[in-house]
């Protein structure tokens, strides 16, 4: 098989897996069986165009023309390609998370939740494997309408507020800003395909492409950087494996995703590195991060917590591409991987703790370590992940932006990096030390180990034990990312 | 054949009409009614296809040359209206047979569907006819026949509303014909060709200003451009729901057409745009139009009226396209004369399965609606993400020209302001979404059953041609671009 037709069948077979769920809407032991093997096909039919990529080559697709000059056009290159394998590897682990946690949890609805969930896989390898901003931005958009449903899964009052911020906010920004900001492009460059080096030189003065630069940073809203990330702490209200693999990786990652493919590929690292125009910016995302941990520390309800990380570290890619050198892109990349690993790990565990115990608030699980060591286990090796602390796969994100921050000569921004690891220690670290070594309430007796059922506690141990695997053997991605570097100048 | 393709789009429909009223029984009257709108569309279709192979047709009525005598003159942008026209009337007709006969009285359903086939003469005329005055006889047919149209509705405020539209429409009527008989004055010919040339020897003249703003004021009153929509939500809320979607769909997309044909064949483009400051004029009433009309439609409780508002709306995004006057500017006019017409064609529909099956839109009986009846409120959805303009949708194709053509004319407000504007309708579309899938159930709708299958079939090819004109645009937008360029004299 060619790559050209992998990559139509990446997008095509998660489709197809809705449909196959949604007719056996049924027989739920068939419904998971369709999503388990439409993860796996998805996730070797994207390892089948690595090799291909690693050998330095783009695979690429036209398909029809949508509006004169805009074609639906698809390109791997090694950011599309790292971005995809890791959602369609963690879709996997998803997918066996979620039988456990739908059935024990007596979700509604189960059905229409594999279905928009296979959709919103299909529209995330859209994205990682767009060919050019338009494509990328169709792909974008529908992502958003098709999560809406899963945000607002439960129906109730809250949900139904969550749904209308997530909507208005992600809507709003990429109507206003982004589409704004394509339409402008492709007036000024005449393409947007994603070229090496940008296709943005020369075509305007600096103002304008700051200005420009500035609406689409912002205008990715799934990026949620400050003052638009509103949406990411709502969409909590969805059921803990949608806040797992989409709001911890799929689709914000396709945010911070797009801002840089949109930095190396439109704009070009150097383009920006010469005109300065994303200096301030990167002084907003070090804000966000800064302020998302701080916010994350008053937050008792444990996803919550983890939703305002999840912002301050989304900023940590941003602030990569911002830094406008190749150390940063490198580092911002790696963090799409590392930092989704570790923070999936989290995010499983905050559900299979509601579901054994139904405890949301992170000042009820003192000594939780003892009836479920497992769980509470791989929740430190996560946070140990994000923190960046070695043994953990973080480490290395984190150590190739700090040296993207000294290339660009921004000791402040350094300071930042620092800062926020100690604020990660403080409010993530806590929580499985409470658990390892707090005594439980007195009301609670401890009755030996009760974990969340197989199902939940497999997939969240293999993600933990990924973040181990990615610190001694992180060379494949690095590989991968410094082909950008290389190839991007 | 093909040479009397022209005058048979209109023929078919007028001889049809009478005959309607003579046959017995609804049913026959509808499968008639039926019979001649594929008729149409069959014609309407032969007659765009003839145009792309020779450009444009003219045609004699009773051999009598032009200038003197009547001439029938299609060209791309006519024979693509035309099609609209054809397409959304042979749509709805198959919708009309139960929705009629659940809001007509029996005895009435003859003269609905005569009344309906007058209205489709009346816009197919305006748009082929190639004479100014002709053109205002058909428009009066039009108006007449949908005037009754609108007062068939079971409420008894749809005859307040067919009343209120008579008097705006009479006066719209009125100063077209004004316009005309000043043009008619300075020229002595009624052909808009014949018009076209000698209009411009004597264009500066306050006597052909006050003919070109006649016109304008009296065309803009028939397609509901702000502030001169006032007739326009009461007819749409209160007229039977297939005459709703017929006419939303078509009859102020005929309007915009005519306002197309005297702006650019008639006056030309010089004359309208730069002698006369009708650009800025349009550009500014139609941004107001975007952003008032849609937010006034936040605040309806009746989903047809909502509707309504929105159309009032989009008519300003149709008209901020045209008024740039910019090849792209008109393209975006142009195509979302189309995509406008699928989009609220199809929306409309779902209103009349709703009204059908629960003899009320108001948004306090849509209620937890969407479990009862899945297939009708989805189609809402899909409809109102096109209205919104997602990606795949045509709503997007026609927003991505305008703000294409916006910018390329430096007027970033106003792209911004589009851009806002198509936020209003997320807002006022989901008001209703979440109304319909969240809140449980009212009792009396838990009997309520999905809407028939010959009513959901015509919603879903709608929403279907929304989607599928939305991902492949190639005819659409050569269409559109063509008949652009031929408005404003550029190419062949």
């Amino acid at each position: 098989m060619n790559p050209e037709t992998t990559i139509q069948l990446a997008i095509v077979v998660p489709l197809v897996g809705a449909l196959l769920i949604w007719m056996s809407r049924s027989y739920f032991k068939q419904r998971e069986t369709v999503t388990l093997v439409t993860a796996s096909l998805l996730f070797i039919l994207v390892v089948s165009l690595l090799p291909v990529v690693m050998e330095g080559a783009k695979p690429a697709v036209v398909l029809w023309e949508l509006l004169p000059g805009l074609a639906f056009a698809f390109q791997v290159e090694p950011l599309g390609m790292l971005f995809a394998l890791v959602a369609s590897f963690l879709w996997i682990a998803t997918s066996v998370y979620s039988m456990g946690y739908m059935r024990r949890h007596h979700e509604r609805h189960q059905t229409r939740f594999y279905v928009y969930f296979a959709v919103a896989l299909s529209s995330t390898m859209g994205i990682a494997f767009a060919g050019n901003m338009f494509t990328l931005f169709v792909f974008y958009e529908v992502l958003t309408i098709i999560t809406y449903p899963l945000v607002t899964h439960t129906g109730t009052t809250q949900a139904r507020r969550a749904g209308r911020v997530y909507l208005s906010l992600l809507l709003g920004t990429s109507f206003l800003f982004l589409l704004f900001a394509i339409i402008w492009t492709w007036l000024l460059a005449g393409t947007l395909d994603f070229q090496a080096g940008g296709v943005l030189r020369d075509t305007a003065s600096p103002t304008v492409i700051g200005i420009l630069f500035a609406l689409y940073v912002f205008g990715i809203g799934k990026a949620a950087i400050m003052p638009f990330h509103r949406w990411l702490p709502a969409a909590m209200v969805a059921p803990t494996p949608v806040s797992a693999l989409l709001h911890a990786v799929a689709v914000v990652k396709a945010g911070v995703f797009s801002v840089l493919k949109v930095s190396v590929y439109l704009f070009g690292v150097d383009l920006l590195a010469e005109l300065g125009s994303s200096e301030w910016i990167a002084y907003v995302a070090a804000a966000t991060i800064i302020i998302a941990s701080l916010v994350a520390m008053t937050k008792d309800n444990l996803k919550l917590r983890l939703a305002y990380s999840t912002i301050s570290q989304l900023s940590y890619v941003v602030l990569g591409a911002m830094l406008a050198n190749p150390w940063g892109v490198l580092g911002g990349g790696l963090h799409i991987a590392m930092h989704a690993f570790g923070k999936i790990t989290l995010f499983f565990c905050a559900g299979a703790i509601l579901v054994a115990t139904h405890k949301t608030k992170i000042s009820e699980m003192r000594g939780l370590g003892r009836t479920m060591p497992f769980t509470m286990g791989a929740f430190f090796i996560g946070s140990l992940s994000i923190i960046g602390l070695p043994p953990m796969g973080g480490l290395w994100s984190k150590w190739y932006l700090a040296l993207g921050t000294l290339e660009a000569g921004q000791v402040g921004l350094l300071v930042v990096l620092l800062i926020s690891s100690l604020l990660n220690v403080a409010y993530l670290l806590p929580i499985p030390i409470r658990a390892f070594f707090s005594a439980p309430d007195k009301a609670e007796p401890v009755k030996g180990i009760s974990e969340a059922p197989m199902t939940c506690v497999g997939p969240l141990l293999v993600t933990a034990a990924g973040c181990l695997v990615l610190f001694v053997y992180p060379e494949p991605l690095y590989r991968l990312m410094s082909l950008i570097v290389s190839n991007g100048r | 054949m093909t040479a009397h393709l022209l005058i048979l789009q209109v023929i078919i429909p007028l001889v049809s009409a009478p005959v309607c009223l003579l046959l017995r029984g609804d049913r026959a009257a509808w499968a008639f009614t039926l019979t001649v709108s594929w008729a149409v569309l069959a014609n309407a279709l032969l007659l765009l296809n003839t145009v792309l192979a020779a450009g444009s047709l003219s045609y004699a009525i009773g051999a009598w040359a032009g200038p003197f005598g009547i001439e029938y003159r299609v060209d791309t942008a006519s024979a693509f209206v035309v099609l609209i026209v054809a397409s959304v009337g042979a749509v709805v007709l198959p919708f009309a047979y139960k929705s009629v006969r659940h809001e007509i009285p029996a005895e009435r359903i003859g003269l609905f569907y005569t009344c309906f086939l007058l209205c489709l003469t009346g816009l197919l005329g305006i748009v082929v006819t190639g004479d100014a005055f002709n053109l205002f006889v058909f428009l009066e047919i039009s108006s007449l026949s949908s005037y009754t149209l609108i007062s068939l509705g079971r409420d008894r405020r749809a005859l307040t509303a067919a009343f209120q539209y008579l008097v705006m429409g009479t006066i719209g009527a009125t100063f077209i014909l004004v316009g005309v008989g000043l043009m008619y004055m300075m020229t002595g010919t009624l052909n808009m060709a014949d018009l076209a040339e000698r209009l411009s020897p004597v264009a500066d003249t306050r006597t052909v200003r006050a003919a070109f703003a006649f016109l304008t004021v009296g065309v803009s009153l028939k397609l509901a451009l702000f502030p001169l929509h006032l007739w326009l939500p009461n007819a749409y809320t209160y007229a039977p729901s297939a005459v709703s979607a017929f006419l939303a769909a078509t009859a102020t997309k005929v309007a915009v057409y005519v306002l197309l044909r005297f702006f650019f064949t008639v006056f030309g483009v010089e004359f309208s745009f730069e002698a006369m400051p009708v650009g800025q004029i349009l550009s500014m009433l139609a941004v107001v139009a975007m952003l008032v009309a849609s937010t006034v439609a936040l605040f309806q409780d009746d989903i047809k009226r909502m509707l309504a508002y929105s159309s009032v709306a989009q008519v300003g995004y149709i008209i901020l396209g045209i008024s740039l006057a910019s090849v792209t500017g008109l393209t975006a006019g142009i195509i979302h004369l189309f995509n406008h017409a699928l989009m609220k064609g199809a929306l409309f529909l779902a209103m009349g399965c709703l009204f059908l099956r629960l003899g009320s839109v108001h948004i306090q009986d849509l209620q937890g609606i969407a479990r009862r009846m899945p297939w009708t409120m989805a189609a809402f959805l899909l409809g109102g993400l096109s209205l919104i303009g997602v990606p795949l949708t045509t709503g997007f194709v026609s927003k991505w020209y305008l703000v294409q053509a916006a910018l390329e004319d430096n007027r970033w407000v106003v792209a911004v302001l589009i851009l806002f504007s198509s936020l209003l309708a997320v807002a006022y579309v989901w008001r209703v979404v979440e109304i319909a899938y969240f809140r449980p159930a009212r009792r009396v709708s838990l009997r309520v059953a999905e809407a028939p299958a010959v009513m959901l079939v015509p919603t879903w090819v709608l929403i279907g041609a929304n989607f599928y004109f939305g991902i492949d645009t190639s005819l659409t937008s050569a269409l559109a671009r063509r008949a652009a360029e031929t408005f404003l004299g550029i190419g062949t």
